[in-house]
Parts: C-alpha cells; structure tokens; sequence
C-alpha cells in the first residue's frame, strides 16, 4: 500500500511540476510589455521542449562528434586521431553489421507494410465484427516488449540435435516431414538465414502498426473512383493497384518511414536472442559492446555518426514534406 | 479534422441489406460493404493471416500454465497432440510473488509522468511551430526532426555523468527526465502535423475575440487535438512501459516490470517456464491502454499525411 501511495504521490509531483513551471513562466511573459511578450513567448511554449531534447539528445550527439576523433579517453593518453574513422571504413565485424543492418532496412519496412496492407486490404470486406477481431489480433504483438518477443519466438527456434524431442516449432516441423535441421536456424548464417530468422520477429511486431495506419487510409479512398473503374470492367487487382495504391501512396510513405527508423536503431532483437553472434551482429549491438565491453569509447562514437549520416537521407524527405505542407498552408 | 472531412456515405445509395448490416454500434466510416465482397477467398486467406500471426501468442499462453520440466523437455503443441497435459496456474502464482507486484507499482509509476510529461511539453511546442511567428521556427522544427533518427544509446554515458554532477539522484526522475527527452521529437513531429493542420480561421477567430495564446491552447487546441495525443500517448506508454535498456542504465534502487522479468530468466534460461507467465502479466496493461484509446489512434497519426 506504501508503494501505491508513494508511486501516486510521485506521478502528481511530476505531472503536477511541470503544468506549474508552464503557467509561471506564462505568468512572468505576460507582466512584460506587449513588445517583450509577443517576442518572448514563443520561446516560452518551444523552450521546455527545446531543452529537454538539447540535453537528452544534442548535447549526447555533440559529446559523440568530439569523442569521434579521439582517442584513450579519460586517461592520461588522450589525444586526438583519425585512427577511429580508420577503424569505421576497414573492421571487418563492422562491415558485417551493416550489411546486416542493410538487409533489416530492406526487408522489415517492405514486409511489415506488405502484411500490413494485405490485412488492411482483405479485413475491409468483411462484416465490422469480424473485421475488427481479426485487426485486433494483428495488432496485439505492438503490446510485447522487444524482450518479450524474443523470448515469445525463442518457442519458434529452439533446435535439439536431430532425433531428440525438438521445443522448437519449427525445428520440430523439419523433424516432422522427416528432414531434420542439422543445425540450429539462429547458428545458420548461409544466406543470413539467422538474421532473417531475427527479422522476421520485428516484422511480427510492425506489421500490426502498418495495418492500423494503411486500413484508415484505404477507408478514405472515394468509393465512386473504385466504383467508376469497376462500371469500366477493371478486375480487383487492377482496383488495387491502380485506383487504391496511388492514392494510399503518402500513407505508405509514412509508415515506411516511421518503421525504417525504428528497424536502424535496432537492438534488443539480436541482443537478446543472439547477442550478436554467427554473423547476425547490428551497428546498435556493434556500439554497445564497445563503448560498455570493451570501454573503446572513440570507436563507439565513430560507430553512432556513422549511423546518424545514414538517416540523414530520411531527416531530408521529412524535411522537405514539412516545407511542402508549410506552403500549403 | 472534424466529422466533416470524412465520406460522406449518401453518394453510393447504400442497398437495403448492405442498410440491414449497419448496426448502431458500427464505428467504421466506410460506405456499407457489399455482400459479394466477401468471398471465400479473402476469408481463407485473411484465416490464414490471422492463425500465423498467432501461433507464437498461442504458444506463450499454453507454455505459461506448464511446469519447468515440461517446457524443456517437449514442445507446447503437444499438450494439443497428446502428450503431457499437466496445466496448473503455478506459473502465475510464482511470478507474482517474486516482487511483481511491486515492479508493477514502478512500472505505472515510471510510464504515467514519462507519458504526460513530453505531451505537455510537446504540445505548447507544436502550437508554437504551427501559430505564431519568431526568429528560428524553421530550423529549430528541422532540428527536431533530425533528432528522431538519434538512437538513445548515444546519451547513456554523458547523461550519467551529468546526473552524477548535478546531484540528480531519484531513480524516477531520472528515468521520466530520460524518457521525456528521447520521446520528444517523435511527440513534437505527431503532434504538429495534427496542431499544425487545424483550420486556420478557428484559432484566428478565438485570437480577434481577445483570447490569448495560453487561452487559446488550453480551451482550444488541446480539446480538438485529443485524437494526436491519445496517438502519442499510446506510442510513449507503450514504449516506456516495455522499455529494458533505459531502466537498466538509470535505475538503481527500484524495478521495473521488465528488469523483473529479465532476472527471472536467470543467466542461462532455465526458468523460461516463468518468464511466459510474466510476459503474459507485462501485457496487460499496454492491451488496456491500447484498445482503450484506439479509437483515437488513426485520426491523431493520419492528419496531415492522408489528406496533403
């Protein structure tokens, strides 16, 4: 009971702390001239949010940036050096993990947005009650923790040398048909099987999201252009792709998006179920290990501004859309 | 985004058994579906869809009432095909006891601030980038935007070491200030393409009647906005509430429900039999919260995306 009271008092401390520092500051602008006010106040209503992303993000990014170009840090042999931008461009484990951090981006956005739309798609024409149950089973994964998936598919993978009772589903699937794995799918890194095994438990995860976001959209398509293609005799899959896709297209753009971001940062997934190993590692992984295993922190900043110059591409589309709306405006 | 944006369903003169199936409690904004639609077909083929998606859930929930030994030695179909059929609620009863309970108080206590706060401060933020005018709007909202792809490992090192500094020593503030900063640019992106997409004469005509900007937000735009909090807020909570790493680095002296969860596990796997009972639990809540708020949740995401 204790607990409860204290986690309460807690959550209206906090809540409670930050609706008052919003109304005094208010408070303060407005006893100012109308001059000061009108000039201070935007930075009133951007400045909490400003700072907590400065200190939380930039200043971290900017700390990284240096720390990118030096060495021994913290010991008496810090110096500045290339050697770390050396590492970036010739480590082998590296190149690996963005291969492999290459294939996760191919493969999760396209697939979660493909299950997403193909749900989205077939759930519309059912009746609402059966529409809505089978959109709710899709979605539930979004509910599990990154760990708790992992565990959830280790039920999936789980392989037993070949003859012994598998716990795996799909080991014992294989065992089944009477062609048994010789070795465990997360081991398999021919043709990266291992790290499409891991994939494909993030593409469990999303799709569900994909879905939520591509069925509004399909249910914002004007019925009269579908009607007036199927008076013209196109069939349903003609419907799909001509009338449906184009203009469903900025929705995808966003869920693709959204999803690509989320799958770069990618972590706990071969964290937990591989740490990293047979050739599934990831640039998250990659950074971790060195910047808290092997405390080489120069190398680990190196890793992280590599990742951030990948998206830079993403934060110029994103860029570009808000001007695009700006002006419409 | 008011009702008024939707279809309106009087163009397509909706037959009489298309009229029969609407029901009151119907939500969907759809024009009335025609039976042909429907076909066996896309039945079986959404069956399908919906059964592999679910496999691995029903593997978790029948693996959750068997024992250690069970789980380890044979696969959770078989108590479908035969074998071993021993199901208790033990499982459960052993998590809960474990100091779930209390994680659980940790968990809301850490995910209810870590969710209100970025929204707050997010929405004033939005607001401004959408109505008023000053010096830096442009690059400060790209500067956010750029931030959304920063992943948060990048922060661990230098914001221990300025917690230490400034004598920050709550686990809990910590972790809401934490979780506040890393949610913010997602919350600043949703929620001004959602503020930024009102209807310019509503917040032009509350201006000319002499309401100010705290007025105008408070009375005005946080209610039309509810569908894009609600969004935001079932993104924030359900990462907060399913966060491992955060928690892990920041938290010293109390447990959240994953961390719970991770020790369970043990070093190398052998209470896997608890883990699944405690996932089980972990779901709960995000379920909750999701289909508690899901109705907001397409209306707050698509503004500004769907219609250009």
């Amino acid at each position: 009971m204790g607990n409860v009271i204290s986690g309460l008092t807690a959550i209206v401390l906090g809540v409670g702390g930050v609706l008052v520092l919003f109304w005094g500051l208010n408070y303060l602008v407005e006893r100012m001239s109308k001059k000061q006010e009108e000039l201070l106040k935007p930075y009133v209503f951007i400045g909490p949010a400003l700072l907590v992303v400065g200190v939380f993000l930039l200043y971290p990014s900017i700390v990284t940036f240096i720390d990118s170009f030096r060495t021994n840090i913290g010991t008496a042999d810090e110096a500045w050096t290339l050697e770390n931008y050396q590492f970036l461009f010739t480590d082998a484990t590296l190149r690996d993990s963005f291969i492999n951090n290459f294939i996760w981006i191919l493969l999760v956005p396209a697939g979660a947005v493909a299950i997403g739309l193909l749900v989205a798609v077939l759930a519309d024409r059912l009746a609402p009650t059966w529409e809505k149950v089978s959109k709710s089973l899709i979605f539930m994964p979004m509910a599990v923790s990154f760990v708790g998936a992992s565990t959830i598919w280790m039920f999936i993978y789980t392989w037993r040398v070949p003859g012994e009772p598998q716990i795996g589903l799909l080991p014992a699937i294989f065992q089944g048909l009477g062609n048994p794995m010789d070795t465990p799918i997360l081991q398999n890194s021919s043709f990266r099987l291992n790290t499409i095994a891991l994939l494909v438990v993030m593409i469990w995860l999303q799709a569900g999201f994909a879905m939520v976001l591509l069925s509004a959209a399909i249910k914002n398509v004007p019925e009269d252009t579908i009607e007036a293609a199927r008076i013209d005799g196109a069939s349903e899959i003609q419907i799909f792709w001509r009338v449906t896709v184009p203009q469903i297209a900025s929705t995808i753009v966003v869920v693709t998006t959204t999803i690509l971001i989320l799958v770069l940062k990618v972590f706990d997934i071969p964290r937990v179920m591989t740490s990293g190993n047979f050739n599934t590692n990831v640039i998250a992984n990659v950074y971790f290990n060195l910047e808290f295993t092997a405390r080489q922190t120069g190398r680990a900043s190196v890793v992280v501004v590599a990742l951030i110059v990948l998206t830079l591409p993403f934060m110029y589309i994103n860029i570009k859309r808000f001007r695009a709306q700006e002006a419409m405006r | 985004m008011s009702d008024a944006t939707k279809p309106t369903e009087t163009g397509d003169a909706p037959t009489p058994e298309a009229e029969a199936t609407t029901g009151p409690g119907r939500e969907t904004l759809a024009p009335p579906k025609e039976a042909s639609r429907s076909s066996w077909p896309v039945r079986i083929g959404l069956l399908a869809v919906v059964l592999i998606w679910m496999i691995p859930m029903i593997g978790l929930l029948v693996a959750s009432f068997r024992g250690s030994v069970a789980t380890r030695s044979s696969g959770w179909w078989t108590v479908f095909t035969g074998g071993e059929v021993a199901l208790s609620l033990d499982n459960y009863q052993r998590v809960l006891s474990d100091g779930m309970g209390e994680s659980f108080i940790n968990s809301l206590t850490v995910a209810v601030p870590a969710t209100v706060i970025p929204i707050l401060a997010a929405a004033f933020a939005a607001y401004a980038f959408s109505w008023m005018e000053f010096r830096g709007r442009e690059w400060l909202f790209v500067l956010f935007v750029g931030l959304l792809v920063v992943p948060l490992q990048v922060a661990f090192i230098p914001l221990t070491r300025l917690f230490i500094d400034l004598g920050v020593q709550s686990d809990f503030i910590k972790v809401w200030l934490a979780h506040t900063g890393f949610g913010m640019p997602l919350a600043v992106y949703i929620l001004r393409n959602y503020i930024g997409s009102l209807p310019r004469e509503v917040i032009e005509s509350a201006r000319v009647d002499g309401a100010s900007h705290f007025q105008t937000f408070w009375r005005l735009i946080m209610p039309l906005s509810v569908p894009a909090l609600a969004a935001f807020a079932i993104f924030q909570f359900l990462w907060t509430w399913n966060d491992f790493l955060v928690a892990l680095v920041f938290m010293v002296n109390n447990e959240v429900v994953t961390v719970t969860l991770a020790e369970l596990v043990g070093s190398r796997g052998q209470d896997w039999h608890l883990l699944t009972a405690g996932a089980f639990i972990t779901m709960v809540v995000p379920l909750i919260v999701f289909f508690g708020l899901q109705r907001f949740f397409i209306r707050g995401l698509t503004a500004g995306s769907v219609k250009g």
